[in-house]
């Protein structure tokens, strides 16, 4: 668009700096605090710190969590996606429209009304109750920080994968369908494969806000499971050692980093087949 | 058989979905100011939110760094992708990446590390660096809506009309812009969404006495919400839907039209 | 067709901007503010109405919900704050961090006034020459119980430790006040320094917590409200609220000592409006000022004036209302114990937290 490349620089400037005054240097900053104690001396302990009984339980803890609900938000999402892929095109507007509506309210009151059904005389107990149906503990327990997860981060795995289930060319599965195979073996051989990489960015957008949360595990863990955010957030918020916040954040820095790589991965192997 | 089946998945699913909306619906209907206490019918709340300045003023807050925020970032995306578009594939991913980066942190790393650049400069936290921090996380939003479209687009409709004479400036307002009006208005919409349900951005670069809906709300859950914000979502709940509702139906209308 | 009503929408979300902004300016155009950093819930709305109403003095109002919380965004000085209402031992590390400045008692008349002496005297452990803080509820802390499920009254922190009330317990979310319980227990000092005594404390904090529904902070109103739980460890003014909205509660201070606090006013080393911070405060003590309070919040107060005007005689003779703080002589009060001891506390809790 630009008749020179002078002109395209120009047009970049603006970003360049703005990354590097809004992205670079706060995680500088961060990095600094993490280098440092608090006499301002080098130091790797804020990293070690991580390996310390209390901190490596909440970070394995928050690792077993995130894990379990990205793996719920993917077997909930593909029979899902299909379906809305499969319907008339008008009826899946509706319905995705529907599926995108609850995002618009406040995630906030949403957990908070999960307290509410799950909690020991919730609604949900309430009802078995009147079905006389022995009681669900699940408040404060991981299954309720679970279930306060798949709720808020499905929308992140449903959409991606429902954008690539759309873009396989139907023509494509009927082949593989009338060439014999079976639904089963059209799923594994044919769509699977060709939807890994929203499969795998829906991976990427659910698995790193619930390995990091403070928000879902306070409000219907009750206090009792303290995740890595929590401890994260306890350092900067109340414990008053940026320090140690600032090791534990870089080490999550880490998770971000594998996932950036391995998405990458996914895209350029994505890329070479539409080549092809 | 399989068809029922897939109604019934579809049903359970929108079920888990609502089923909390339901109770919020229902908690600004209820007279109790306590929570999961009901004590009968009541539409009290819905005319104590209109004096309730507190939640006016995180609406007001909410709104305006939405819409700045959702502006400045789509303006900016905008001038960086038209020119991230000249450069080769592999830098252009390069690029992308690193606009990427405060999307793919955790919430909580970018929020801290905002805050502390904020501290570290000197600049006393309030709704200039809320803004500041949306506009940095909503920046890549608006590019991942823009790219796409952007690159795909044919770079000859702009060329004719330079050598017919437009300036880059026309050509780029009367050709580019309307192409590419639905991406941009998307990347806008997606990013005025995700700066009125930040809470933990926000809630570590806002100073005194500034709240959006969202940490006014973090505030409130410890001390039992104040059930005019319950009344508050009931309304915007109905206002989206009815939004929601119409734009389906226009859009219905615009294919049924293209089709002939 | 379409175009229009997306023109129409952010037209909308404009003007909606708009007024937002002029709000916001308003605000900022008069320099006649104050900022006040209080605990949630803890001063009645309408009593800012009248403030401001009578001083024309903005009150730019945040609130915390613990001292822990509190601190940081202080000490770090991000946020500037004039008055700010802490806790007894953490006034004690705000003014040992220099954080605070003397106040200026010629501004406070009403302070000077309607404050009992007394309670001068008990802020003397935490600010020794009464130059900092002015004292505004006091309390203790004590065990909040449903009469229809417990026999006995749980006159014992012991009774915590009851697996009969399993997951029907609820504990405070503060390494101070949860350390507090098991050293009662133990016959020591909520102020304890020997790492041994304490960690002891810890260790019979982890063997509680499976009985232990939730910590909580200012949530445990909203759950004893519903009857979530059986008993939880509560503020004695929040059991006076929650007694108004669920009579089946009752409050009992246990009989192994307890908590005995004062929040106070106080005012920040950079304060930047230092005039209308005395005022402020000097408004809370009116007479009439701290009745209305009184009623909304259910806290003691130290001000001797509130008694006589309370209006409802049934409060005004409630011992938990107005109880005769001598019962409390002998009860300890937090202290601040250094940087290290607190880190300390601090670290204890959160191994309890992540077993």
């Amino acid at each position: 668009m630009f008749r020179t490349a002078g002109m395209r620089n120009l047009f970049m400037t603006p970003f360049c700096l703005w990354a590097g005054i809004f992205i670079f240097v706060p995680l500088f900053c961060m990095a600094w605090y993490a280098f440092t104690d608090e006499s301002g001396f080098f130091t790797l302990e804020n990293f070690t710190l991580a390996f310390d009984r209390p901190y490596f339980k909440a970070l394995m803890l928050s690792v077993a969590l995130a894990l379990a609900s990205t793996i719920i938000c993917l077997i909930l999402a593909y029979p899902l996606c299909l379906i809305l892929t499969d319907k008339a095109r008008d009826l899946s507007t509706i319905v995705s429209l529907l599926f995108i509506l609850p995002l618009w309210m406040n995630s906030l009151l949403l957990t908070m009304a999960w307290q509410t059904i799950l909690e020991k005389n919730g609604i949900l107990n309430q009802m078995l109750r009147y079905f006389s149906l022995p009681d669900a503990n699940l408040i404060n327990t991981p299954t309720a920080i679970i279930i306060g997860m798949v709720y808020n981060f499905l929308p992140y795995m449903v959409l991606p994968l429902y954008v690539s289930l759309s873009k396989i060319d139907k023509r494509i599965i009927e082949a593989a369908r009338d060439l014999g195979a079976s639904y089963m073996q059209t799923f594994w051989k044919v769509i699977l494969p060709l939807s890994l990489p929203g499969a795998v960015s829906g991976i990427t957008m659910v698995f790193i806000p619930a390995l990091t949360t403070f928000v879902i595990s306070a409000l219907l863990g009750g206090g009792k499971l303290l995740l890595i955010g929590n401890v994260i957030e306890q350092e900067f918020v109340a414990g008053y050692n940026w320090h140690w916040g600032a090791g534990l954040s870089m080490i999550l820095m880490i998770f971000i980093v594998v996932n950036m790589a391995v998405t990458a991965f996914f895209d350029t192997s994505h890329e070479e087949v539409e080549e092809k | 058989m399989i068809n029922r089946l897939k109604m019934i998945y579809l049903a359970a699913i929108f079920l888990f979905l609502y089923a909390p909306i339901g109770i919020l619906i229902a908690q600004s209907f209820n007279e109790s100011r306590y929570r999961g206490h009901w004590t009968g019918f009541t539409f009290k709340w819905y005319e104590s939110l209109f004096e309730n300045e507190n939640i006016f003023e995180a609406l007001s807050n909410t709104v305006s760094i939405g819409f700045f925020s959702a502006l400045i970032a789509t303006i900016f995306a905008l001038i960086t992708c038209i020119a991230l578009r000249e450069f080769g594939k592999k830098r252009r991913a390069v690029f992308m990446s690193v606009a990427n980066i405060p999307i793919l942190n955790a919430d909580i790393v970018t929020g801290i590390s905002l805050m502390l650049l904020f501290i570290g400069a000197g600049l006393r936290l309030g709704y200039e660096t809320i803004l500041i921090a949306h506009i940095v996380f909503n920046i890549p939003y608006v590019m991942l809506c823009i790219m796409p479209q952007l690159v795909s687009l044919d770079k000859s409709f702009y060329e004719a009309a330079l050598d017919l004479g437009a300036s880059p400036f026309q050509a780029f307002t009367k050709v580019i812009l309307p192409e590419m009006r639905p991406s941009i208005f998307a990347g806008f919409l997606l990013a005025f969404t995700m700066s009125a349900d930040d809470f933990i951005i926000t809630y570590f670069t806002k100073g005194a006495g500034v709240d959006t809906l969202p940490t006014e709300i973090y505030s409130e859950l410890k001390l039992g919400i104040h059930p005019e914000m319950y009344a508050l979502s009931t309304l915007v709940f109905f206002f989206v839907l009815i939004f929601v509702v119409l734009f389906a139906m226009t859009r219905k209308h615009l294919a049924d039209k293209e089709v002939f | 067709m379409k175009s229009k009503k997306i023109f129409a929408a952010c037209i909308l979300i404009f003007a909606l901007t708009l007024t937002g902004c002029m709000s916001s300016a308003e605000e900022e155009e008069s320099d006649n503010v104050v900022y006040v950093y209080s605990w949630g819930d803890y001063l009645d709305p309408e009593v800012l109405d009248k403030f401001e109403e009578e001083t024309g003095i903005h009150v730019i109002l945040d609130e915390f919900d613990t001292n822990e919380t509190m601190y940081p965004r202080v000490a770090e000085g991000a946020v500037h704050y004039d008055v700010i209402c802490p806790s007894d031992y953490m006034v004690q590390k705000m003014i040992a961090n220099n954080l605070l400045q003397p106040l200026n008692f010629n501004l406070l008349p009403n302070a000077t006034e309607n404050i009992g002496e007394d309670f001068f005297r008990q802020a003397q452990s935490f600010d020794p020459e009464n130059q900092f803080a002015v004292p505004y509820c006091w309390g203790t802390v004590g065990i909040m119980y449903d009469t229809t499920r417990v026999d006995e009254i749980p006159d014992s922190w012991t009774v915590l430790w009851d697996e009969k009330y399993n997951d029907e317990i609820l504990m405070q979310d503060s390494a101070r006040d949860a350390l507090m319980v098991p050293l009662k227990i133990l016959g020591k000092s909520m102020n304890e320094t020997d790492k041994q005594t304490l960690n002891i404390a810890r260790d019979m904090l982890i063997k509680q917590k499976p009985l232990v529904q939730a910590y909580v902070v200012d949530e445990v109103k909203d759950k004893l409200i519903s009857g979530e739980a059986i008993m939880g460890v509560v503020f004695s003014g929040e059991a006076l609220q929650i007694m108004l909205a669920n009579p089946n509660y009752d409050f009992v201070v246990p009989r192994e000592g307890t908590n005995f606090w004062i929040d106070s006013w106080v005012i920040t080393r950079d304060a930047e409006n230092i005039e209308n911070a005395h005022k402020f405060i000097d408004f809370m003590c009116r007479p009439d000022i701290a009745v209305i309070n009184f009623d909304y919040l259910g806290y003691s107060t130290p001000n001797i004036a509130v008694q006589e005007l309370e209006e409802d005689e049934e409060i005004r003779e409630s011992p938990i209302a107005f109880p005769d703080h001598r019962i409390y002589d002998g009860q300890e009060t937090y202290k601040y114990l250094g940087n290290s001891m607190d880190r300390y506390y601090n670290n204890l809790w959160m191994q309890v937290k992540v077993e």
